[in-house]
């Protein structure tokens, strides 16, 4: 006897059809939607920008008048603060990722660190933004100069790069590893010859997502009191600063005073978008020229 | 569980067999194992092992899958310890003095011991800097000396004629035989006195397998190898001494023309002739 009640599916596969097709016009649609906010965003930044991009726009400095008023403070504010963050961000993320995979110990410490890097990468950055206010800004008394703003981006993009680089790190075959210490290669002298290297794309690949999300957070500068007014170029990490996402941020609170500041902000906007947009493109030209299989 | 009965017996009794074996041949002991057992957590992977290993000779480790014989390998140059959940208990003597002992460095170990593994492990760097590799790390910087060392250790491997209009190519262009070749002309290059080889020949094609085999036996007239393998003829056909391992535990050590025409333990018989295994 058979289970398998043919009249019955018969009956039944119609609805079992309409729930199929039904799931797959909502998927779409919720995928639709996003894309439908991207473009409409998009459209919006750049026909407000249209006419204000030229070279005078990037090579002016700050002005009121928004006819002469230009970004070369931010963006000299904003490659300033990469300066800084990205040595600190690869020395201190990719050794503590060689720590944690090659030399803790597995284990409950160990595992407590891990979970406490990734809860990290998820933390507010405003909570890291009063971490730097109290640690450099006020504790180290050094007030809201790069070296301050850079010290606490770098905080916040850490856990990515730890992250990151770690799982570069676990890529590495172990029968690499094995060949180096089959020599009597020490710890070190493998991590360095053979683990890094074979390591090195994903780690730059991970350091470049880092800095480029670096570059777009707003909310730990403003509360370390990165100042709106006109200041000059900064030329050391002691110097106060503005970088472009705060240009973007006041621009767009005063065009309720001056209408133009609204086409300035979405001029920074676009600007920003592209470096962004360059920085991301490098990141993947490096993941796939380095690419190997072992 | 028949098998599992009279163990203790055997084990004595393959010990008597190398002691008689080593008063015989009169060779030198590189490796000597006294009641080595090993754990992976609360796994027991190597029970009582006593083998004596001689110089310039082949030792065969043969055995069924799970049987511990990685492990032993793996065992006499300490790469085991990669592994964080091993206990060991007993003594391995290399050249007289115990490998195990907190004061023997482990660096200096590998350096005697060089090895070679299951799948051609080469680095993805040119064949010239896959040989120099060994030998920078023990800190020889010297251009003429390393470039000495490559053509020797490259010619050792018998491999020197296929590569060396491409040294500086990258060694994962050669084909899966000429990788572990170089990986033993690599591990020549440190200049050991023993070479471990843990199944070389299981990824490769005839061949190729017949080639590393002549190799070892050139090989052993300056190196002492000891060799893993699932493969009975190969060890058959290489190999001066045979232990056959079984769960854990070494079932008979002795002569190889001995253990494959007449092996004085059932079991031996059983998995030499095919019936298990």
């Amino acid at each position: 006897m058979k289970h398998v009640d043919t009249a019955l599916v018969k009956k039944r596969m119609g609805s079992r059809l309409f729930i199929n097709n039904l799931g797959k016009t909502l998927f779409l649609l919720a995928t639709l939607f996003g894309l439908v906010v991207l473009v409409v965003l998009i459209y919006r930044v750049f026909s407000q920008s249209i006419g204000w991009i030229d070279i005078d726009f990037l090579m002016n400095k700050l002005s009121t008048d928004p006819n002469r008023a230009g970004i070369q403070g931010a963006v000299a504010g904003t490659l300033w603060l990469m300066l800084v963050v990205a040595p600190v961000t690869m020395l201190l993320g990719v050794g503590t990722a060689i720590y944690l995979e090659e030399y803790a110990q597995k284990g409950r410490i160990q595992s407590f660190i891990q979970t406490n890097i990734t809860n990290l990468a998820g933390v507010p950055s405003i909570v890291f933004g009063l971490l730097g206010l109290t640690l450099f800004v006020r504790g180290l008394n050094l007030g809201s100069i790069i070296l301050a703003g850079g010290l606490t981006m770098a905080l916040l993009v850490l856990p990515v790069v730890v992250v990151a680089s770690q799982e570069a790190i676990r890529a590495v075959p172990q029968f690499l590893r094995e060949a180096s210490y089959g020599m009597g290669a020490t710890k070190w002298q493998t991590i360095k010859n053979v683990v890094l290297p074979a390591a090195i794309p994903g780690i730059l690949t991970g350091l470049i997502l880092a800095l480029s999300r670096a570059i777009g957070e707003t909310a730990p500068l403003v509360v370390i009191g990165i100042p709106a007014l006109i200041i000059p170029i900064p030329d050391s990490v002691f110097d106060k600063f503005t970088v472009m996402p705060m240009q973007i941020y006041y621009w767009t609170i005063d065009s309720a005073l001056v209408s133009e500041y609204a086409n300035l902000a979405a001029a920074t906007i676009v600007i920003l978008l592209l470096i962004l947009f360059l920085m991301n493109s490098i990141a993947i030209v490096i993941r796939n020229k380095f690419q190997r299989r072992f | 569980m028949a098998v599992m009965t009279g163990n203790e017996n055997t084990v004595k009794q393959a010990t008597t067999i190398g002691n008689v074996e080593e008063q015989m041949v009169n060779k030198k002991v590189v490796y000597d194992t006294k009641d080595l057992n090993l754990w992976y957590g609360n796994d027991h992977a190597l029970k009582n092992i006593n083998l004596q290993v001689h110089e310039n000779e082949v030792t065969a480790i043969i055995g069924p899958s799970g049987c511990g014989k990685s492990t032993f390998i793996k065992t006499l140059n300490r790469m085991v310890e990669l592994i964080p959940v091993v206990k060991i208990s007993g003594d391995i003597q290399y050249r007289g003095k115990s490998i195990l002992d907190k004061s023997y460095k482990v660096e200096e170990l590998r350096t005697h011991v060089g090895m070679v593994f299951q799948k051609p492990n080469p680095f993805p760097k040119s064949i010239y800097e896959n040989i120099v590799y060994g030998p920078k790390i023990h800190g020889i910087r010297n251009k003429k000396i390393l470039d000495e060392i490559v053509e020797k250790s490259l010619r050792g491997a018998a491999i020197w004629d296929e590569v060396k209009d491409r040294l500086h190519e990258n060694a994962y262009g050669l084909s899966g035989g000429q990788q572990q070749r170089l990986c033993i002309a690599r591990c020549l290059a440190v200049e050991p006195d023993v070479i471990l080889m843990d199944e070389p020949t299981s990824a490769l094609d005839p061949i190729s397998t017949l080639k590393v085999e002549e190799l070892m036996q050139e090989l052993k007239k300056d190196f002492s190898i000891i060799i893993v393998t699932h493969n009975m003829q190969q060890a058959a056909r290489i190999s001066d001494k045979t232990a056959f391992f079984l769960n854990g535990e070494v079932v008979e050590y002795s002569d190889t023309n001995k253990i494959f025409s007449t092996p004085s333990d059932k079991r031996t018989e059983d998995y030499i002739t095919g019936r298990f295994g």
